[in-house]
């Protein structure tokens, strides 16, 4: 079975929050520490754990990024992918989830694939557009929210994280799986799966390898526009007090005032 | 440009979701709204939702949109865009509403705009207000024309009542093709909790790290169950396995606006924040008196979270006696 999980290159969330240039209205890329989104880690943990168990299976890790993105591909090799393409061209600048979209379902379609994995949503635009795109351009349904997937024969069943349970929602391959965000257990790389990684093949595509128009991508593709950054509304600090032992009184007596019990 | 504004609303158990009426209302306010009900009760539902704004119906009562996932909803829904163009397609950020959003965006070519706190809309252009990275707030429309899909975060507007609107009710005719059946449901299971739901609670507890480990979390839920409330979650204990996504606060969780919010062992990372500072009151225990959770707490508590809370329990088990 082809496998190909999609992950990208994110700002550091412990480090960094995120900026907005600006000029550009892109996220700030430079000067803060990127690293592998930490949901993909998962994810990727996800489709390494179902190769392993089908056997006889190709995992291929999918990227659209700037030249930067390789680190975060190189540490999916290491974590035990296959094989890794990524793509990156100026023109993609400025992407909105419909071009990212356009973009991975095009590299699928040219690689053909029974599974795709992706996260939820990223860490870093979180529009959770992306994995449902993707699936409509590529004709294909789509089971989201997984917190548990299982092949069987020419089915893949998941259970679908809801608000108050789960829901077992079963669809035929190739299709599109999206991992909820601490389903699975990061995989550490070892060292010998770093060491392997840099013999694994690696390769890159610009958009032309496509067949895609620059203006259907980036800034000159994107149907939505960054009109003002501004600043939000801050809400006032009320009252701050130390523990001396009385605290549980205090709120209480906080609760009491305002008729909250 | 019309303006014409749409919006879906989504069946839970029969019945509108709260969210999906709440953008129903601000979709009245800013233009003519008009709703899509899809699933085996939305002949009983159409009639009430001239009550919170919608001048006109388009309903389907089928339950092949309660058993497949995504794809009927996204079918009826191309058919009906194409005939009609309105100027705004608005859904509540909800799973199932999300998911029906992603699709049609590619399948009709259309601009998407997520996590939407505000809206205004001219009759020319729509103005889209998201909060961005903590300080900042964007704005962003949609420049190409045609159809502009907007998510909207839940609570972001109040409940709005028309009384007396009555809508336009037309009934839908689709067909689906086999692939539109291809997503099936096949259980739902629900996990029994007591109490309210966490995004209908008058008063949410809720859980950080601070807690040290995931045996420490039932002083939280002793907490919200003492004070009728139900207990949530910051992202790090969600992705530290302790409880399920479904608890998750913030950004990327659940928006509450409670009367009290009581924060236990949490940091207030910017992206918690998005999803509990519209809340009225809200009380913080915190271990470090630099904790940005103190700085915008009503009472901040500068103290161990694991000896306040069974105190406090105590505490309010004595006063509501
Ligand atoms: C301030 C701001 C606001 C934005 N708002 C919008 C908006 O309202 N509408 C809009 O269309 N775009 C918006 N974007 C752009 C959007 O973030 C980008 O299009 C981005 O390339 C993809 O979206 P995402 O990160 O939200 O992906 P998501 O859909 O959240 O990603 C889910 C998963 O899809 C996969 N994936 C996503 N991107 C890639 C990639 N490049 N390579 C490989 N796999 C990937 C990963 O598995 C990822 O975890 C915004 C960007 C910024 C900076
Ligand atoms: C794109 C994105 C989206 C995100 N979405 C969300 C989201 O939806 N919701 C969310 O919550 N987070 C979200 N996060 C994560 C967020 O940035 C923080 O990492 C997270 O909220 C921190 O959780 P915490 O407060 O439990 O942990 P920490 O930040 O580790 O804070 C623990 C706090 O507990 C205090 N403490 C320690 N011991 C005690 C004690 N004994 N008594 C009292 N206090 C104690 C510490 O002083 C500290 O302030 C998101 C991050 C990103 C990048």
């Amino acid at each position: 079975m082809k496998i190909i999980v999609c992950i990208k290159q994110v700002p550091d969330p412990n480090t960094t929050v995120s900026k907005l240039d600006l000029d550009t209205k892109h996220l700030v890329r430079t000067g803060v520490s990127l690293i592998l989104d930490p949901g993909d880690e998962s994810t990727i943990s996800a489709a390494i754990k179902l190769r392993d168990t089908l056997g006889n299976s190709e995992l291929i890790a999918l990227s659209m990024g700037p030249t930067s993105a390789q680190e975060g591909m190189r540490r999916a090799l290491a974590m035990g992918a296959d094989r890794a393409i990524l793509v990156t061209d100026s023109a993609l600048a400025g992407s909105d989830a419909l071009a990212t979209a356009r973009v991975l379902a095009s590299v699928i379609k040219k690689e053909g694939a029974d599974l795709i994995f992706c996260s939820t949503e990223s860490t870093d635009g979180y529009t959770g557009m992306v994995p449902g795109g993707i699936a409509e351009f590529l004709g294909i349904p789509q089971l989201t929210f997984a917190r548990e997937i299982k092949v069987e024969g020419t089915k893949a069943v998941i259970k679908r994280v809801i608000p108050t349970g789960y829901k077992t929602v079963e669809t035929t391959l190739p299709a599109l799986v999206t991992i909820a965000s601490g389903s699975f257990d990061a995989i550490y790389p070892t060292m010998k799966g770093i060491m392997g990684a840099r013999k694994k093949p690696f390769s890159q595509l610009k958009i032309a390898d496509l067949g895609i128009d620059a203006s259907q991508v980036g800034d000159a593709g994107a149907r939505e526009r960054i009109l003002t950054v501004g600043k939000a509304e801050a809400r006032a600090a009320g009252q701050i007090i130390k523990d001396d032992g009385s605290a549980a009184q205090k709120i209480g007596d906080f609760l009491q005032r305002y008729q909250l019990l | 440009m019309s303006k014409m504004i749409w919006v879906l609303i989504e069946l839970e158990n029969g019945q509108p979701v709260r969210s999906s009426l709440e953008v129903l209302g601000k979709a009245a306010k800013l233009g003519r709204a008009e709703a899509i009900v899809l699933g085996a009760a939305a002949t009983e539902v159409a009639p009430t939702l001239g009550e919170y704004g919608a001048e006109k119906v388009y309903v389907h009562a089928e339950a092949t949109y309660d058993n497949y996932l995504t794809l009927p909803a996204v079918e009826a829904l191309s058919n009906l865009l194409q005939q009609h163009q309105p100027a705004l397609l608005l859904l509540a950020t909800t799973y199932e509403l999300r998911d029906i959003a992603a699709r049609l965006m590619v399948r009709n070519n259309l601009g998407l705009i997520t996590d939407a706190t505000d809206l205004t809309f001219d009759g020319e252009s729509v103005q889209v207000t998201v909060p961005w990275g903590g300080e900042n707030v964007v704005t962003a429309t949609h420049p190409h024309g045609g159809t502009g899909i907007v998510l909207v975060r839940p609570k972001a507007f109040s409940l709005e009542r028309y009384e007396g609107r009555q809508a336009e009710i037309e009934t839908l005719n689709v067909s689906f093709s086999t692939q539109a059946q291809a997503i099936k449901v096949l259980d739902t299971v629900e996990v029994a909790s007591e109490g309210p739901a966490l995004e209908d609670a008058n008063v949410v507890v809720s859980g950080g790290r601070g807690l040290g480990k995931a045996e420490n979390y039932r002083l939280v839920e002793e907490l919200a169950s003492a004070l009728g409330g139900a207990p949530g979650a910051t992202r790090a204990i969600v992705d530290a396995g302790w409880l399920p996504y479904s608890y998750q606060v913030g950004q990327t969780g659940k928006t509450v606006k409670p009367t009290l919010y009581i924060a236990c062992g949490i940091s207030g990372a910017i992206q918690h924040l998005a999803g509990m500072k519209g809340s009225k009151y809200i009380v913080a225990i915190n271990k470090d008196e630099h904790a940005p959770i103190l700085q915008i707490a009503d009472l901040g508590v500068v103290g161990d979270a694991l000896t306040i809370l069974p105190t406090l329990i105590e505490e309010i088990k004595k006063r509501k006696a």
